[in-house]
């Protein structure tokens, strides 16, 4: 009996201490460093750009938002967009589908090429094309007696674009189609489905929540890219520029609440992904990770 | 849980005669026959030669331990994979020219292969779905179809449930009723009750019995677990490294084994490394009461069950024996008793008070026993 009288006396002591928790002044501390960090570098730039763009009052921000120009970037950004993530969007599922359910040679040449995109610059991406279409390219006489221009107007961008964003909706499905395996599309075709049928019923379903994530990362970049664009557009006013580029524009000459109200559209659409990556994230958590699917 | 199995109504599509559609399209059970296999992975041969012919109707168990090709050579029979060489015929009809999706087979897996974002009744009546325009059965049928399946595997009312709200012994039945839709005229089942429990491995194993014996439809399915085998099948094919090691009826496999290998995976064994000399058995140079016939003579092993020994007076020809152990097994005691120079394991099962000599030491002698060429591998 009084054996159990210390034992509660002593695990009433040790009752809270868990094993794998940091001491609490521990837990504060990193948290407040890690709160500072994304304050300073995060927010406050964050905050900065809509100050900014509402210095001159709400009059200034919509007559800047207004400007022909600015509506010409607004315009082509969405184009460029509109384009580059369905392309993308075929690209890699196509290639995700490819390298998770099939065996051939060449299959990790191609995940290499598919990370290619990240590791490369994006400033040497856009050079990429434009020593290929350029006036003195390799391709470049053929675009020039087909009469097309590519290098210094929409194409170009176009491409560039493509060629940045294309890992993102690829990375996302593969580790995630490569863990599903075969075994569903199996049974479809035991049951007698078609190969067509076996993918718009079965394979696409079951990767549905991570194809939105990753079309939703590769938009986010398609819109925001400047360093491959910047090379490959020629920065014609009212044609060739997109809104980053506008902003960079607007910005050299001065024109601060110009571009900080073109950067503010750009700010609300990261906040935007960033809001819907997160439902996207909390919600279907086991759908889009790789590790997910568990039975 | 008894299988009250409702009447199933045959599925039909509109304009197709069914008298006129060729036997074995409309889940008539057919039978299928397997002609010199070999399938190879890199340079390892998952099946080498395997020959097996399967009655229409028949409850087939494919039985062997892992990497004996037993998985491998049901793909081959539902399409998912081809062989290297050899034939197979359903019907008497080539089937490898056949893909998959034209064999009408209805396939089991091991891990169910639900489709996760459908609905139960959308799993099962997939296979009528997606079935081309002009073939498809109507909604109205479809929905008959899917009622009779669900209550034939006792599932009325799950219709709208999704696959992760499931047990998983109800997700195996989904399997089956889906597996079952379109009529297959074969049933393939890849380990089915390998990620259950024990007791509801238990009910369903005699479930599906019951199912089969309803039905009729020609049904194989691979296990690893013996007593399954032996539970379910009309005839067990045992196989061992890509080989058939011997086909036949539970009973037989079990009272008359073809080889140590079937002997020793099917229920228990003991094997003793004997030697045949003059139409008589010795073990380490002492004769056995124990006399083959036509048997060749040299080394040989010495095969028999537990169950099959009894203690025996002390004599001459009786088996010497050491009691290393002994616990409850069943209804009897189990002995574990070492034998000979070489220290044999030996078992055998004694019933409860049996009369023992004291001080360890027992003759035995085995009731039934079967002798192979060679000494055992070890």
């Amino acid at each position: 009996m009084s054996d159990a009288g210390a034992t509660a006396v002593a695990t009433a002591r040790y009752a809270r201490r868990e094993v794998t928790t940091e001491p609490i002044y521990i837990r504060r501390a990193l948290t407040g460093i890690a709160v500072v960090f994304l304050a300073f570098f995060l927010l406050l730039p964050l905050v900065t750009v809509f100050i900014e763009a509402l210095r001159g009052g709400i009059g200034a921000y919509v007559t800047a938002l207004m400007d022909s120009d600015a509506l010409a970037a607004i315009r082509l950004t969405l184009l460029v967009a509109a384009i580059s993530v369905p392309a993308n969007l075929i690209f890699g599922l196509a290639a995700a589908w490819a390298i998770a359910k099939f065996e051939f040679k060449g299959k990790s040449f191609l995940v290499t090429l598919i990370d290619l995109p990240f590791s490369v610059s994006p400033v040497t991406a856009g050079l990429i094309y434009v020593l290929l279409f350029g006036a003195h390219g390799f391709f470049g006489p053929w675009v020039q007696d087909a009469g097309i221009q590519v290098i210094f107007a929409v194409p170009g961008i176009v491409l560039a674009t493509i060629f940045v964003t294309f890992p993102f909706v690829a990375r996302e499905l593969i580790p995630l189609m490569q863990e599903q395996g075969t075994r569903d599309e199996e049974a479809a075709l035991s049951l007698g489905a078609t190969g067509f049928k076996t993918f718009f019923r079965v394979t696409l379903p079951n990767v549905k929540w991570a194809l939105l994530y990753g079309v939703l990362l590769c938009n986010a970049r398609a819109m925001g890219e400047f360093g491959a664009v910047s090379v490959v557009s020629g920065k014609i006013r009212g044609q060739t520029n997109t809104m980053p580029l506008q902003v960079e524009i607007l910005y050299n000459e001065y024109m601060y609440v110009a571009a900080f109200a073109i950067a503010s559209l750009l700010a609300l659409l990261a906040l935007l992904t960033l809001a819907v990556k997160t439902a996207l994230e909390w919600r279907f958590a086991d759908s889009l990770a790789g590790a997910g699917n568990r039975r | 849980m008894t299988a009250e199995v409702a009447a199933l109504r045959p599925v039909e599509s509109e304009g197709t005669e069914k008298a006129a559609a060729p036997l074995g399209i409309w889940g008539v059970p057919i039978d299928v026959a397997v002609e010199d296999v070999t399938r190879r992975f890199q340079d390892t041969p998952a099946l080498n030669g395997v020959s097996l012919t399967i009655a229409a109707g028949e409850l087939v168990a494919l039985l062997g331990p892992s990497g004996s090709g037993k998985t491998t050579l049901l793909r081959i029979l539902a399409g998912l994979d081809f062989p290297d060489s050899g034939r197979v015929l359903f019907g008497g009809e080539d089937a490898l020219s056949l893909p998959v999706q034209k064999r009408h087979i209805g396939f089991v897996f091991q891990q169910y292969a639900l489709f996760r974002n459908m609905n139960v009744y959308n799993n099962i009546a997939f296979g009528l779905a997606v079935q081309p325009f002009r073939k498809r059965p109507s909604r109205k049928r479809i929905r008959e179809r899917v009622a009779d399946l669900l209550s034939l595997v006792q599932l009325e009312g799950y219709e709208k449930r999704y696959p992760s709200q499931l047990s998983g012994g109800q997700r195996q039945r989904v399997a089956l009723a889906r597996a079952l839709a379109a009529e297959p005229r074969l049933l393939l089942l890849d380990e089915p009750f390998g990620a259950l429990d024990a007791k509801v491995r238990k009910d369903l194993r005699r479930w599906l019995r019951e199912l089969h014996d309803r039905t009729g439809h020609t049904t194989v399915f691979v296990t690893h677990d013996q007593e399954e085998a032996l539970e379910l099948s009309d005839r067990v094919v045992v196989m061992r490294e890509g080989r058939i090691e011997q086909i036949g009826t539970p009973d037989s496999i079990y009272d008359e084994p073809a080889s140590p290998f079937v002997a020793g995976f099917i229920g228990e064994a003991n094997m003793l490394a004997v030697t045949v000399q003059d139409g008589r058995i010795y073990l380490d140079d002492r004769p056995l009461d124990l006399f083959p016939t036509g048997f060749p003579e040299g080394k040989a092993t010495l095969v028999f069950r537990p169950h099959d020994a009894v203690l025996a007076p002390t004599a001459s020809g009786t088996i010497a024996a050491r009691v290393v152990a002994e616990r409850r097994h069943g209804a009897s005691r189990r002995l574990e008793t070492e034998v000979g120079i070489a220290r044999h394991r030996v078992e055998i099962d004694v019933p409860v008070g049996a009369d023992r000599p004291a001080g360890g030491r027992i003759t035995l002698k085995p009731t039934r026993w079967r002798l192979f060429a060679g000494h055992p591998e070890s």
